[in-house]
């Protein structure tokens, strides 16, 4: 979509400018970090489906705190090793962008669960059993 | 490029008698994109995490979900991310009909696992559970749809790119354009993840 | 086989004779007519000076920054005339309608008006002159050639036109939404408001929220990859600060209008269940989703303003702006506290005490960081070198102004006071407050600080001085009777009142936009006044008010590439600092300079999403669906298109800067 001219004859001349970096040079991976990524991956999948499909804890809150953090994990993983997420790459704006999505994303999706569970404990007071009568 | 050259103490230089280069903004960009794109996402999600439980007296997900099904379509999509990555290992070593041939075979699981979504939202439908049945209906089928969207127009984006690689060659503007798209597929990974643990999998402990 | 109907049904879908609005409301009638004369006097004038060719060439398509930023202004200042069509119509029926007295507007109507003025005015007259100063200032401040992505930039402003033709149109075929500026469900959904009015707002907002989200991350990207050389980021002018805060507010608050308006969409046409009163809905999680982003826009809007206000107190004060550093952190703050407060907005609602206070709280820290910069701004001023010029008296008169309104807000941050307070005219009195006395002052004052670099005369001071104190005087007429009649409890939206005793109040109001409107006229006298005496206010320099920042370095107006050569920043006030350091304009060894070429692309794919929307919102399937294919088509052909670029030769540079050099030696 850019149309940014970026003449590769003149590659060499900015080598040293202010404080853009060259991360990105170095944002590739390798096929063994590909690999490492893709067996951390399946192993933090098969886990927690092998937990939910095969009934294996008792506790639904444990299950449920499990599987979020194995998400968790795995979405750390794929960000380093297919992201190819570090703190370099793009001078720092990238993972810089990240963090403020995280916060953000973090803020919205607590903040309504927040507020939206108070409204209906405040407004509709209802316990389980007056919720399976509703029509 | 900064040193000044010519420069005296008190005379610094005020400005470049080469071109300057800034450089390409193109990754930055994307990325900056990615992160919009997710925040739609936190909304669907926060959506679905809201409303998920309002079955208004129709099936939950324990009674919907076939979670053999969900698992093959995770693989699928967790395979064409590996083949993604070995599309851009052969694009850095400058071999060309590699990165086509891998690049062939990320799309053809990212078709199948757009074929599996089809089937799973055609089979619900045709029991009943429809999008207008339910809030939670509504939200899972417009959060998993939405994915499902995104790659479906990630495939259209791969087979372009596919017809301009194999016209142009791996050069620099193909080059940076594979890997917005190694981006944008890893992202939707990423999603997947969040789909498959928060709707799938607790959905169905309940 | 098609019956006739039927085929008329799939043809025009929801589209009869009867949806043209101006074959049954006289109002509307004139309006269309002056509308179409009007338009055929501007098309005619354009075709017979045979300009077509020439705005075609040098405007439409082009992805030069500085013209995209006035297509930006152009489009935002029509848009305000209709906007201020609307409060002004508004202002009388409420000064009329009392008693038996039922005015001129009848509530179908009436409610169609203060939904379009509250749309119109934020998507369609702030956002794009934000958006327009933004794209003309910032590549000049940083010393770029241009933005990150030039052609995204061109495509960016032609939906943002796409999504007012949207709004546009609905003036005149069918309806408007008749819902309030933010469409609440279950009142938008398609029980209550079944007509094309809801679904003319969601596609005009979703067309232009596209353009609006693009031209975020493009000046995201501009900003942190294209500035000059030694402009690190606590050495980036005051503007460009807050211009990537609010462009960070734009991506990270935009996409989620665009998910919440999917979902009422599908609550529309698919009949899903989001926000309906069945199955399961919750219209109040539109409500919560809508403000997530709603809140954040408050602050997109008044950031650049924050910013002009800056440039303007320090370049006419003569002096450095006092506690850069901490402008900049209370700008940071602001962004990221700007997503903390959105339940204030709906406190009512019922979320209980303890969400109440603690949004309450949140809502009282952000008045915090605003309140150090007005600090900042006078310190500057205080012993410096004050140049009355217009934007310094649009900065004095914001100064005041914005301080009553921040104080009204807080007022309306006490979660028992908003009890009272809510959905009164009090709300409406503070909101217009700190818009009119916060942004629309900035955005004045940023258009005649600006404007001579754009255009390479200053405007006409008298007029300008006129436009101020109309502004100023109307906004306290129009608006602090609204104060009084909020704290008598009377609620907005209304429009008829049977307490005859309120009038006396709206009368002043109703005076106020009376002052208003003589305030944009004389905007609009200033324009055509300094046009006509353009040879006396020119300013060959480029350099006309003693400013402080990058883009007084280069000529007015700029040249297509902006500077021959890039400049190399030493300090904040980076201009100031070559001038008192003796900086020598260079006057050889030009080079080529690579640019970006001109594409009709943008042009092509924002017509298209107008049919799309138009498709849409009308029920004819087949335009939607082929337009929507056409889109993708243009898409991806534009994409196999590699030279989108060129260079302007040497000899084009040095013709150019020698013309430049005489001019300057002229005006020694």
């Amino acid at each position: 979509m850019s149309s940014e001219p970026h003449a590769p004859a003149h590659e060499s001349a900015h080598n040293t400018h202010h404080g853009h970096s060259h991360g990105h040079e170095a944002a590739h991976g390798t096929f063994n970090s590909y690999m490492t990524g893709f067996i951390l991956s399946v192993i933090l999948t098969a886990i927690p489906f092998w937990l939910v499909m095969g009934n294996v804890i008792e506790s639904k809150a444990l299950a449920v705190a499990i599987v979020m953090g194995l998400g968790a994990v795995q979405i750390v993983v794929h960000m380093i090793y297919f992201l190819h997420m570090n703190t370099k790459s793009e001078g720092g704006w990238t993972m810089l962008a990240l963090i403020f999505t995280i916060i953000i994303v973090a803020i919205a999706l607590a903040g309504s669960l927040w507020v939206m569970h108070h409204l209906n404990t405040n407004m509709m007071p209802m316990n389980p059993e007056m919720m399976k009568n509703l029509p | 490029m900064s040193a000044p050259h010519t420069a005296s103490a008190d005379k610094p230089t005020f400005y470049l008698t080469e071109e300057h280069h800034p450089e390409n903004s193109t990754m930055l960009g994307f990325w900056i994109y990615l992160m919009s794109d997710c925040l739609m996402f936190a909304v669907l999600f926060a959506t679905y995490a809201v409303l998920g439980r309002s079955y208004a007296a129709g099936p939950s997900p324990a009674d919907l979900f076939d979670l053999n099904l969900v698992a093959i379509n995770t693989a699928m999509l967790l395979f064409s991310s590996i083949t993604y990555g070995f599309a851009m290992l052969r694009m850095e070593k400058g071999d060309k009909a590699g990165t086509l041939k891998w690049l062939a075979i990320t799309g053809v699981f990212g078709l199948a696992f757009l074929g599996i979504e089809l089937y799973e939202f055609h089979h619900l439908i045709h029991e009943g559970a429809t999008p207008q049945r339910s809030a939670f209906l509504s939200a899972f089928f417009t959060l998993v749809g939405t994915h499902g969207l995104h790659v479906t127009f990630g495939c259209i984006w791969l087979v372009t790119l596919m017809v301009q690689v194999s016209k142009h060659g791996l050069i620099e503007a193909n080059r940076r354009r594979l890997m917005c798209l190694s981006m944008f597929w890893h992202f939707l990974d990423v999603v997947w993840i969040g789909v498959f643990s928060l709707v799938y999998l607790i959905g169905v402990i309940g | 086989m098609f019956t006739n109907s039927n085929l008329m049904e799939f043809i025009f879908g929801r589209l009869s004779w009867s949806s043209l609005a101006f074959t049954h409301d006289p109002i509307i009638l004139m309006t269309f007519i002056a509308v179409v004369l009007g338009g055929g006097a501007v098309v005619g004038a354009v075709t017979y000076f045979r300009l077509w060719g020439y705005l075609w060439k040098e405007w439409f398509t082009s992805v030069d920054h500085k013209k995209i930023g006035i297509m930006y202004v152009v489009l935002s200042l029509i848009m305000l005339l209709r906007g201020f069509a609307d409060a002004v119509m508004m202002r009388t029926q409420q000064a009329v309608a009392f008693g038996a007295n039922e005015g001129y507007l009848p509530p179908h109507h009436y409610d169609q008006i203060f939904t379009a003025h509250g749309v119109i005015m934020i998507f369609f007259f702030a956002m794009p002159l934000v958006t327009g100063i933004m794209n003309y200032v910032v590549p000049l401040q940083i010393g770029a050639r241009d933005v990150s992505f030039p052609f995204l930039n061109n495509f960016s402003f032609w939906m943002t036109a796409a999504g007012a033709v949207v709004i546009m149109l609905s003036l005149f075929v069918g309806e408007f939404a008749r819902t309030g500026w933010l469409a609440y469900p279950p009142l938008s959904g398609a029980d209550y408001s079944p007509g094309v009015g809801v679904d003319y707002y969601i596609w005009g907002l979703q067309v232009a929220g596209v353009g609006t989200t693009l031209s975020g991350i493009n000046l995201i990207a501009t900003i942190v990859k294209m500035r000059a050389p030694g402009m690190t980021m606590m050495k980036m002018p005051i503007f460009t600060w807050t211009s990537l805060c609010t462009n960070v507010l734009i991506v990270a608050s935009f996409p989620i209008l665009t998910a919440t308006l999917v979902l009422l969409t599908l609550d529309r046409y698919v009949g899903t269940n989001f926000f309906t009163n069945d199955l399961g809905g919750n219209p109040m999680m539109y409500v919560n989703l809508i403000w997530i982003w709603g809140h954040p826009e408050v602050y997109i809007l008044i950031l650049p303003a924050f910013g002009i206000f800056s440039e303007v107190v320090s370049t006419y004060s003569g002096k450095r702006l006092f506690g850069y550093a901490s402008m900049v952190y209370a700008t940071v703050v602001i962004t990221i506290l700007s997503y903390l407060v959105w339940l204030h907005h709906f406190f009512t609602m019922g979320s209980g005490a303890s969400v109440n206070a603690f949004f309450g709280i949140t809502t009282m820290i952000i008045s915090i960081p605003t309140g150090a910069k007005i600090f900042n701004w006078l310190f500057t001023m205080y012993r410096g070198r004050i140049r009355y010029e217009v934007p310094m008296y649009w900065t004095v008169g914001f100064m005041v102004t914005f301080v009553i309104g921040g104080m009204t807000g807080v007022m309306l941050a006490v979660p028992p006071a908003d009890f009272v307070l809510h959905n009164s005219l009090f709300l409406i009195a503070h909101f217009h407050n700190v818009i009119i006395g916060g942004v629309v002052f900035g955005l004045l004052a940023g258009i005649n600080f600006w404007f001579p670099k754009a255009f390479g005369y200053k405007l006409d001071p008298f007029w300008g001085k006129m436009s101020f104190w109309f502004w100023l005087i109307g906004f306290y007429f129009a608006f602090m009777p609204l104060y009084v009649l909020g704290l008598m409890g009377v609620t907005r939206r209304v429009n008829h009142f049977d307490d005859s005793s309120l009038q006396i109040w709206f009368v002043i109001a109703a005076f106020g936009a009376f002052l208003i409107a003589l305030g944009i006229a004389s905007f609009i006298i200033q324009l055509v006044v300094s046009f006509l005496k353009r040879d006396q206010l020119r300013d060959l320099t480029g350099d006309p008010w003693d400013g402080r920042t990058l883009e007084w370095a280069t000529s007015s107006p700029p040249p297509e590439y902006n500077f021959a050569f890039t400049p190399v920043v030493h300090d904040h006030d980076s201009w100031y600092d070559m001038k008192k350091r003796g900086y020598v304009r260079p006057l050889e060894g030009f080079k080529p300079i690579h640019m970006p070429k001109n594409t009709g692309t943008g042009v092509i794919l924002s017509g298209l999403s107008v049919a799309l929307a138009f498709g849409l919102i009308w029920y004819m399937w087949w335009l939607a669906a082929l337009s929507f294919i056409g889109i993708l088509v243009v898409s991806i052909a534009h994409t196999f298109n590699y030279k989108r670029d060129y260079y302007i030769p040497v000899e084009t540079v040095v013709a150019t800067e020698n013309a430049r050099t005489k001019q300057l030696a002229e005006q020694a």
